[in-house]
C-alpha cells in the first residue's frame, strides 16, 4: 500500500497536467527504510514527449547524489501517460529497477477514470517484470496514519 | 591502488547487500572486467554484446561516459565509478 500526503498527491496530479501533452516524470524521496514520501522532485522530460520519458543523465545522477547524502531513496517514481490509462506498459516495466519503490502513474487524458483519489491516479510495485497494483491510501498528515514522522504521534 | 564503485539497489544481490565495492582498473571496461572476477553475473547485467546497456547509466565521477569515451573512459585511482539504472518509461 502506498500512503501519500494529499499535498504530494496534489503536486504530482499539477505538474501531470502543467507539461500535458508531454508526459511528466519525478520522485517523492523519504528516509530510507521509511517508506515514507515526503519531499517532491519534479524532474525534466528529456523526452519531451508525449509517449515517452526519460530522465536527463546529468540530473539522475545529481538526483541521487543528493538524495544518498540525505539517507533518502525513491520511495515514489511517478510519471503521466497522456492519452492512455494510468497502467505500466510494457516499456515501463523494461525499465523499472527500483523494486523497493512505489511506480505512480497519473493519466491526463480526456476520459480519465477518476478514483477516490480524485485523480486517475494509481501505485505499483514491479518487481522482476512482474506488475502488481496496490492501494493508495490519501493522508493529511503522517502524524496519524501510522507511517512515523510529520511530525511523531500516532500512539497505539 | 583502487576504484570505489557504487552499486544501485537493484544490483546489490551481485555484492552481497554492499552499497559500494572495490575494483581495480583503469579504463570502465577494465574496471568492469574485474567486478565480474568477485562479483560474478554483473557484467552481463551492465554490457549487452560488448555495449553498455541502453537501461544503465555509468559515472566516472560526475560525468556519464556516454559522453566521455564509453567503455574506454579513463579512470583514476582516485575515481568514484557510480552506476545508475535509467529511470525511463512511457506509454508505449
Amino acid at each position: 500500500m502506498l500512503v501519500i500526503r494529499r499535498d504530494l498527491l496534489d503536486e504530482i496530479v499539477a505538474h501531470a497536467r502543467r507539461d500535458h501533452p508531454d508526459e511528466a516524470c519525478g520522485v517523492v524521496a523519504g528516509p530510507e527504510g521509511s517508506d515514507r514520501p515526503e519531499r517532491f522532485i519534479p524532474m525534466l522530460n528529456a523526452a519531451r514527449s508525449p509517449t515517452f520519458y526519460e530522465f536527463d543523465s546529468g540530473d539522475l545522477f545529481q538526483l541521487y547524489k543528493q538524495m544518498n547524502a540525505n539517507d533518502e531513496v525513491p520511495v515514489v517514481i511517478y510519471h503521466s501517460h497522456t492519452a492512455t490509462e494510468a497502467y505500466p506498459s510494457r516499456t515501463d516495466i523494461s525499465y523499472a529497477s527500483e523494486p523497493e519503490a512505489h511506480y505512480v502513474l497519473v493519466s491526463t487524458r480526456d476520459s480519465a477514470e477518476t478514483n477516490h483519489t480524485g485523480h486517475e491516479f494509481r501505485s505499483f510495485r514491479i518487481v522482476d517484470g512482474v506488475v502488481t497494483e496496490e492501494e493508495v491510501q490519501v493522508v493529511e498528515t503522517y502524524m496519524f496514519a501510522h507511517t512515523g514522522a510529520d511530525d511523531v504521534p500516532d500512539l497505539g | 591502488m583502487a576504484v570505489t564503485v557504487s552499486i544501485p539497489t537493484i544490483l546489490r544481490t551481485h555484492t552481497g547487500g554492499e552499497k559500494a565495492v572495490e575494483a581495480k582498473g583503469s579504463t570502465v571496461a577494465e574496471v568492469i572486467e574485474d567486478l565480474e572476477s568477485r562479483h560474478s553475473g554483473l557484467k552481463d547485467r551492465l554490457l549487452k554484446d560488448g555495449k553498455l546497456h541502453r537501461f544503465v547509466n555509468i559515472y566516472v565521477d560526475d560525468e556519464d561516459v556516454r559522453f566521455a569515451g564509453g567503455l574506454e573512459a579513463p579512470v583514476k585511482e582516485t575515481s568514484t565509478l557510480t552506476i545508475l539504472p535509467a529511470v525511463a518509461g512511457g506509454m508505449r
